[in-house]
């Protein structure tokens, strides 16, 4: 059965400085599953994920061709405002980056800017998005503390629901867990697996075996370049190219 | 090596000690709540007030960082955040070629420019009438010689807050003068602070350019149209002249102790700022 494209990148290549960084992508994001971005360091998987939130904005070295569609929408060649744009995906970074504010303002920021205001319901959405990244009940007391104060592993679950409390459709997470311990990476999976109910995800990594334990689409880059896509259950037994297999079997990274 | 070090280390002391020592005799003969506070300045009659003097300082300064201040903010946002790097590379030059030019440059410019500039635009603006040697023309030549180096500082902070900071902000569906206004300028802020109290320490210590513009009469200034006579030009202008009349000498040096400390704690207080900010952005 074929599940519905979130995200579908077609023809999309990124130059910095004449050097291409991504070299004609054409990969299908389906909707309420994983989707793990695998590559060795370097390949332009994370390039790749700031284009679909057209972060790739902020760099003005960065030349973006060709069309990125969410929703059947293209958000490269729209008069759109990008800030909409970005409202329906939430980033998480390979290192927690809380905004330089208390814990409470960092998940009301968000809700802030789209428009609510009012002092009792944003209580009850914070509370609501830090239960949500099981984080409420390590914070409860000391919401009003500044979210520098937490241990890494709390501020990466802190920015996780900071970037749901902005109700996305779409999380993107660049290497989530490459600064966390492994218990708090252990905490970061299990909630990816909760979440991809109601959302679609896309997960950066390249650890092999992260990616063997969330995936259920994998989209395997090299170099620049997509290598092959597939269900993750047929990527890992049936890789089709050489490329793949000895990336699995662990000899080149 | 070491040696050199270590008389490094004592240096402030030993100013800050000489200085003392030079003053005792006037700190001896009159109160110190009287030396600070009254505004009578007669040295012939023995009456040593410094008020109108630390007056004029704190006025010429805070006046001065008061138009540098926002030039500098706003100038190292646009640099960093807005403008094409080139502007950024050509701009840098600027700005140390502008740290470097000599003071009493500043000064004849002040005078040239400046000063008939209050006097015949600024003041009639404002309905006040003036010679033009007055506190804001003295503050606007600090300001002008402190903002390259305060913007220099701030570049360097704004540069220093990840761009990841920014990307999170961004993907929160904040516009770009937003997550400036409440991300970066908010990270921002100590760094601001500190850069701010050392350009205020720089344009308080600043002895020539100010005194060749800022009128140098004995009065406590009441408004910026007004001349001043901050603590260095008194010192400047005066010592080696008329020591012969008892305590001068002395008080003069108190002068400059009291300017020593104002600046010791500004400069103290931007440092601690600027430590506690590197232990909380970790």
């Amino acid at each position: 059965m074929e599940a519905n494209h979130k995200i579908r990148v077609e023809n999309l290549s990124l130059r910095v400085n004449g050097h291409e960084i991504l070299k004609d992508i054409n990969v299908s994001i389906p909707e309420n599953k994983i989707t793990v971005i695998l590559g060795p360091s370097g390949c332009g998987k994370t390039t790749l994920m700031k284009s679909m939130n057209r972060l790739t904005d902020i760099y003005p070295e960065m030349h973006v061709r060709g069309r990125i569609l969410i929703d059947e929408e293209d958000i490269l060649n729209t008069h759109k405002d990008v800030t909409a744009i970005r409202k329906k995906m939430g980033l998480l970074s390979q290192r927690p980056y809380p905004l330089p504010m208390s814990i409470y303002n960092n998940i009301a920021f968000g809700l802030r800017i789209s428009g609510r205001k009012k002092r009792d319901l944003l209580d009850k959405r914070v509370e609501h998005y830090l239960k949500q990244a099981s984080l409420w009940e390590e914070v409860k007391g000391r919401l009003r503390e500044p979210a520098s104060s937490l241990s890494i592993g709390q501020q990466q679950r802190l920015c996780l629901a900071r970037g749901l409390a902005v109700d996305p459709e779409i999380i993107l997470a660049d290497e989530p867990t490459s600064a966390l311990d492994p218990i708090s990476s252990q905490e970061i999976e299990k909630k990816f697996l909760d979440l991809k109910q109601d959302y679609t995800i896309v997960l950066v990594t390249h650890i092999l075996r992260q990616a063997a334990r969330l995936a259920d689409h994998v989209i395997f880059m090299y170099l620049g370049e997509v290598i092959e896509q597939a269900p993750a259950e047929e990527f890992f037994h049936h890789p089709r190219t050489e490329i793949t297999r000895a990336y699995l079997k662990g000899s080149i990274n | 090596m070491s040696l050199w070090l270590i008389l490094m280390l004592a240096m402030p002391v030993l100013i800050g000690g000489g200085l003392l020592w030079k003053s005792w005799s006037l700190l001896h003969d009159h109160a110190l709540g009287e030396l600070l506070l009254s505004t009578r300045w007669r040295p012939l009659s023995g009456e040593f007030g410094f008020a109108p003097f630390i007056l004029s300082s704190l006025w010429v300064t805070l006046v001065s960082l008061l138009i540098a201040g926002p030039v500098c903010v706003l100038s190292a946002i646009h640099l960093t955040q807005y403008a094409p790097r080139i502007v950024l590379k050509v701009m840098q030059p600027v700005t140390d070629i502008l740290a470097g030019i000599p003071s009493v440059i500043y000064g004849v410019w002040g005078i040239v420019a400046i000063v008939p500039l209050v006097s015949r635009n600024l003041a009639p603006l404002m309905g006040a009438e003036t010679t033009g040697y007055s506190i804001l023309s003295g503050a606007i030549v600090l300001a002008v010689m402190i903002i390259p180096f305060v913007l220099n500082i701030l570049i360097e902070i704004f540069r220093s807050i990840p761009i990841e900071l920014q990307e999170a902000s961004l993907s929160l569906g904040a516009s770009r003068w937003y997550t400036i206004k409440y991300v970066t300028l908010r990270k921002a802020l100590p760094g601001i602070v500190s850069a701010l109290g050392l350009g205020l320490s720089r344009a308080f210590g600043e002895t020539i350019a100010v005194l060749m513009v800022v009128g140098n009469v004995t009065i406590i200034p009441r408004g910026v149209f007004q001349p001043g006579y901050p603590l260095p030009a008194l010192i400047a202008n005066n010592y080696g002249e008329m020591l012969s009349i008892p305590m001068y000498d002395s008080a003069l040096m108190f002068g400059a102790l009291i300017l020593f400390v104002i600046v010791m704690v500004f400069n103290l207080a931007a440092r601690l700022t600027i430590i506690r900010y590197e232990k909380v952005s970790q």
